[in-house]
């Protein structure tokens, strides 16, 4: 069997995990509760294994001839357009494949764990594979549409493991947030798709490689902005970031998975695939550039005032996703997909992390009744730290060297007011990290030091951010948080090590690129950012950690003793008024409720109950009117008198004898 | 005295106006049909009148279909005649047979 042969079993890799979500929901309950995880588990490892496979095949030929599309069978056909239902193996996609299976064995493995007692245990691992499987058909898709299918399935686990306990309002109402946004942006994914079956005839990525350079100027633009507006619902930019922070009402270990590797990342890996689009519109680049760049600043401000241990993290992801869509937006994809797959590790960890410390202390995520963790958690406190050193670009830890390399390549490709911006959400990184961390496991103890009320959950009927303004009152704990199950530490300890040496794939000295190299045949013809010289490269690389550095600084010397008084958060008083503005998210939330509430729901009443109702219903009961009329008019003529059908007959042929009487006359 | 058309044809339409005001005007059923019967010849005539003018003889050939027709006319309405007098006992008043109407 040769290797190209083997690249044609790669949808083994997504009929793994699809074949444990079909088994477990129709045996779940049967196989129970801790085999139910394992066989997930051993499922996604086994994916794994497999995409390491792919990766040996692939390494086995050469660097041009690694690209292999399997067409499994015909899914659509449909006159001219003929879409098959195919997988398209190459550097990009196997990268995905590998840290997608990767990571999401460890999160299955922890999810064995963290879900350990759930009534709907078998049903929660049956969704998380579902998830994964989605997001496998959405990499190896080898046209548009079948990336879509898996675009769509990844947004329906999405749902279902968001709103998973459904019993609480506020995990229902995150859950249809997450997806109505989600709707918006595949609106735009679909109009684009449409626009290129119109223009090249197919949904084929071959054909989108030929055909891309000769499309007209301002189609191309339009076809890159509108799949752009996809990948903004489906990547959590601005202004459709607001699920974001609100899934975080699911379960820690599906949060993991959104963050670290099935979705969020599917933004920035269309663009990927998508960028002779881009590259031929030019403007659409800078479109990307700046809604990375602005995201990238204006989430990190967000995460700089949360008090919940998740939500910091979550707006921590909006941030990151960001950076890669800046690099993107620059022409650095390779830049991009380094920094995805280091965000996958520290993020991963930093969410597992999280999710021991709120299964650890009794339910509670908030952040001021935290400190001193490490005391009780140290394993996991090891892990947390690590990642907060990756994520915020301490060298030399994976983050630095990801971090670093796309704010340089903003900076190469003359973007420099991006570069600025790069650079100070890069402080934002270091300082709402820092602040975690330390409140979390370093500085007093104060998990005995809240209310002893138990906080209440109110009906809420809106999102979570739109509420955020007043945090509900801190609940004191009974008993000292308690470290997690051996599943849990592992899976975050691997990803940890992960978070640690990820640099290693991509280090900016020429022999050292491997990442490079590798992605080089995918991103053939494009001009990526370079520095000019090493001392520029090497400038910027220190100036970027320096900047980072002062805001773990500033964060360490505000919160290196704790919080003294819970209810008083020292950056709430130095920031000032602003502090309002950054902790209500900029009002995004309340705006996008108010617009929707107000005008929106003015505008849908309007088509409701005059265009639908009276315009629409009352041409359809008009025309039923008439005929009514009609008829009670013409049933008068029925008297059921035979004389006077006669006459009306004798009359008629009167009449049609004065005719003929007349036209001989006048012939 | 010389008879021409024009005596047929006065005669025939003299009869056919008065077999159409009959009918217009009685509410006998039976004498209603007799009116029919009257209009029917009326028209036979005229075919015959042409028939001798025109020296064409398929005009009296047509006056036998239709006296087929009347014929068959006249079994099936005396029938039906014969069923109401029966059911309204005596009373054959066309204005009183409106079922269709309703």
């Amino acid at each position: 069997m040769t290797a190209r042969d083997l690249l044609d079993l790669v949808w083994i890799v997504v009929a793994l995990p699809l074949a444990g979500s079909l088994i477990l929901l129709f045996f779940g309950r049967r196989i129970g509760e801790p085999r139910a995880g394992w066989l997930a588990t051993g499922l996604m490892a086994l994916a794994f294994v497999w995409s390491l496979v792919m990766l040996a095949a692939m390494l086995s030929l050469p660097g041009d001839a690694r690209s292999n599309t399997v067409t499994l069978f015909t899914w659509l056909p449909a006159g001219n357009l003929d879409v098959p239902m195919g997988f398209l193996a190459d550097q990009l996609s196997v990268t995905w494949l590998l840290f997608v299976t990767g990571v999401g064995s460890a999160i299955h493995l922890y999810s064995i764990g963290y879900m350990g007692g759930d009534p709907r245990y078998s049903r929660f691992f049956s969704y998380m594979n579902l998830f994964v499987a989605a997001m496998l058909v959405l990499v190896l898709g080898s046209s548009f549409l079948v990336t879509f299918l898996g675009w769509e399935g990844v947004g329906l686990a999405s749902y279902l493991l968001v709103s998973f306990w459904f019993e609480r309002d506020r995990a229902a109402v995150a859950g249809k947030k997450a997806f109505i946004t989600n709707r918006v942006g595949d609106f735009g994914l679909m109009l684009a798709m449409f626009l290129i079956v119109s223009t090249l005839g197919s949904l084929d990525y071959a054909a989108m490689d030929a055909g891309a350079g000769g499309i007209a100027h301002s189609t191309v633009t339009a076809i890159a902005l509108l799949i752009l507006l996809g990948c903004i619902g489906k990547s959590a930019q601005i202004p459709l970031h607001v699920w974001l922070p609100d899934a975080m009402e699911g379960p820690t270990p599906v949060s993991a998975l959104i963050h670290a590797a099935t979705m969020v990342t599917a933004g920035v890996f269309l663009v990927a695939r998508a960028h002779p689009f881009f590259e031929a519109s030019g403007d659409a680049m800078t479109v990307v550039a700046w809604v990375g760049a602005s995201t990238a600043l204006l989430a990190g401000t967000v995460a700089l005032l949360q008090v919940d241990v998740k939500r910091v993290l979550a707006y921590s992801t909006v941030s990151q996703l960001g950076y890669m869509f800046l690099a993107l937006g620059v022409g650095a994809y390779t830049s991009a997909v380094f920094f995805v797959l280091c965000h996958a590790f520290y993020k991963g960890t930093l969410f597992l992390g999280a999710g021991t410390v709120i299964h650890g202390s009794e339910d509670n995520q908030d952040i001021r009744t935290m400190g001193r963790y490490r005391r009780y958690l140290p394993l996991t406190g090891l892990a947390f730290v690590v990642a907060w050193l990756a994520i915020a670009g301490v060298p030399p830890f994976a983050g630095f060297w990801a971090k670093d390399d796309v704010i340089g390549d903003a900076f190469y490709s003359g973007g420099y007011a991006l570069w600025i911006v790069g650079l100070s959400a890069a402080l934002f990184t270091g300082l709402y990290m820092t602040r975690e961390v330390l409140l979390v496991f370093f500085g007093n103890e104060r998990f005995r030091a809240g209310q002893d009320a138990p906080v209440h959950e109110e009906d809420i009927t809106v999102s979570p951010t739109v509420d955020y303004g007043t945090p509900p009152a801190p609940a004191r704990l009974h008993d000292a948080p308690k470290e997690g199950s051996r599943h849990m530490v592992v899976a975050a300890l691997i990803l940890a090590t992960g978070a640690a040496i990820g640099g290693l794939m991509n280090l900016p000295f020429e022999p050292l690129e491997f990442l490079t190299h590798w992605l080089d045949p995918v991103f053939e013809g494009v001009a990526e950012p370079h520095p000019s010289s090493f001392v520029q490269g090497l400038s910027l690389e220190v100036l970027a950690a320096i900047i980072a550095l002062c805001g773990v600084g500033i964060s360490f010397f505000t919160y290196r003793r704790g919080l003294e008084n819970l209810d008083e958060d020292p950056i709430d008083r130095k920031l000032g008024p602003v502090a309002r503005l950054f902790g209500h998210a900029w009002y995004l939330d309340d705006t996008v409720s108010t617009v929707v509430a107000g005008p929106g729901r003015r505008a849908a009443n309007w088509l409701t109950y005059v265009v639908d109702a009276k315009v629409i219903d009352g041409a359809v009961n008009g025309v039923g009117w008439l005929f009514v009329q009609a008829g009670t008019q013409l049933r008068r003529v029925q008297t059921g008198y035979v004389r006077q059908y006669a006459l009306g007959i004798v009359l008629g042929l009167v009449a049609l004898l004065l005719y003929a009487l007349v036209r001989a006359g006048v012939s | 005295m010389n008879i021409t058309d024009t005596y047929y044809l006065t005669f025939a339409a003299v009869l056919f106006s008065i077999g159409a005001v009959g009918f217009l005007v009685r509410r006998n059923v039976l004498v209603m049909f007799m009116c029919i019967e009257l209009m029917l010849n009326a028209v036979n005539v005229t075919f015959v009148a042409f028939s001798k003018t025109l020296h064409d003889i398929s005009g009296q050939a047509i006056v036998f279909f239709v006296l087929v027709v009347a014929a068959a006319e006249v079994a099936v309405g005396l029938a039906i005649i014969v069923a109401i007098f029966r059911r309204r006992h005596g009373s054959a008043t066309a204005d009183d047979i409106d079922l269709l109407k309703h």
